[in-house]
């Protein structure tokens, strides 16, 4: 079955060829409704894939925190870095 | 750069950027309710019961005009119980820690109950300043005491707030090093420290869902007086 051809900005990343990442970059919408949408669109993704399954475990939930803790020691590392062992404090 | 006890609670910036409106979001991270399922799953099903249960609770002593005010205290308390208990992970950052979001939250919340009082009916607004079957004689020192204590009700919701969660955290970061300093030295008492140090998260886990209960539950109460 042949594909119809779709524009490069609204193509999903995967489907994105490497040569055609800059255009695709260049189409995004990056107004302050687009990147909410962004955010909106890949949190209702990780939701539905994770956490929004009829079984669903601690998993979904736990992936997202332990992001966050991540994200929070890269954040906190300028603070952190004056807590290592030294002979003087 | 000396360190103190407290830097853990100064508010984060990155490259000067606060990071504390990110902390802020992140409670909506956990909480997606976007739906259109009939039955929804676990997590979800969980949550509906006791966000109903909790509702339920709070407003059953306030009448139908109180219950204007039910999407804002649920979601109050969903808000403060997300932030104070995402705190208790390593390295994150608490808002609830800070004064400046507790007594923004307190005290417009406060007000809006004393002015709906005021609007609804003055006379019984003004007559809770002074209890009933006081001695004459104690009647202006009581109608002091019950301006002062209504005027503080702000400030005592956000510090009682904000100084729960803050001693807390100092008190897992001072049990935590002195544990790790005693495994060198004492590792009887390193143990021990450790036990302590688990009770300690336990209680802070209560601590912080009970403090986000409690404030929600006060406002009610001063709901209840003036709606």
């Amino acid at each position: 079955m042949a594909d119809r051809p779709v524009p490069v900005a609204e193509k999903r990343l995967m489907e994105v060829k490497l040569g055609e990442l800059g255009t695709w970059l260049g189409g995004r919408d990056y107004s302050p409704n687009g990147i909410v949408s962004m955010f909106r669109r890949a949190h209702t993704r990780y939701y539905n894939k994770y956490i929004g399954v009829k079984k669903g475990g601690i998993g979904g939930i736990a992936m997202l925190l332990a992001g966050y803790v991540v994200i929070s020691y890269v954040w906190s590392y300028d603070h952190l870095k004056h807590d290592r062992w030294r002979k003087h404090h | 750069m000396t360190m103190t006890l407290f830097d853990q609670f100064l508010s984060p910036t990155l490259f000067k950027m606060p990071l504390i409106a990110i902390a802020l979001v992140s409670p909506w991270l956990l909480h997606h309710v976007v739906t259109t399922r009939f039955s929804s799953e676990r997590l979800l099903s969980v949550k509906k019961v006791s966000v109903s249960a909790l509702t339920k609770h709070i407003f059953q002593p306030l009448g139908p005009l109180g219950h204007k005010w039910a999407l804002m205290f649920v979601s109050l308390f969903m808000f403060l119980i997300t932030l104070n208990v995402l705190g208790l992970l390593p390295y994150t950052f608490t808002p609830t820690t800070q004064l400046s979001l507790t007594f923004s939250l307190a005290l417009p919340l406060w007000l809006a109950t004393v002015l709906i009082g005021f609007r609804l009916d003055p006379t019984r607004a003004l007559a809770h300043m002074l209890p009933q079957g006081t001695p004459p004689l104690l009647i202006p020192v009581l109608i002091i005491i019950e301006t002062i204590s209504v005027m503080i009700r702000p400030l005592a919701l956000a510090v009682r707030l904000m100084a729960n969660l803050t001693a807390g955290h100092l008190l897992i970061h001072l049990i935590s090093t002195g544990v790790f300093l005693l495994t060198s030295m004492m590792p009887m008492t390193a143990i021990l420290a450790l036990a302590l140090l688990g009770l300690l998260t336990l209680l802070e886990i209560a601590v912080a869902v009970i403090q986000a209960y409690v404030f929600v539950l006060l406002l009610s109460l001063y709901l209840l007086e003036n709606v």
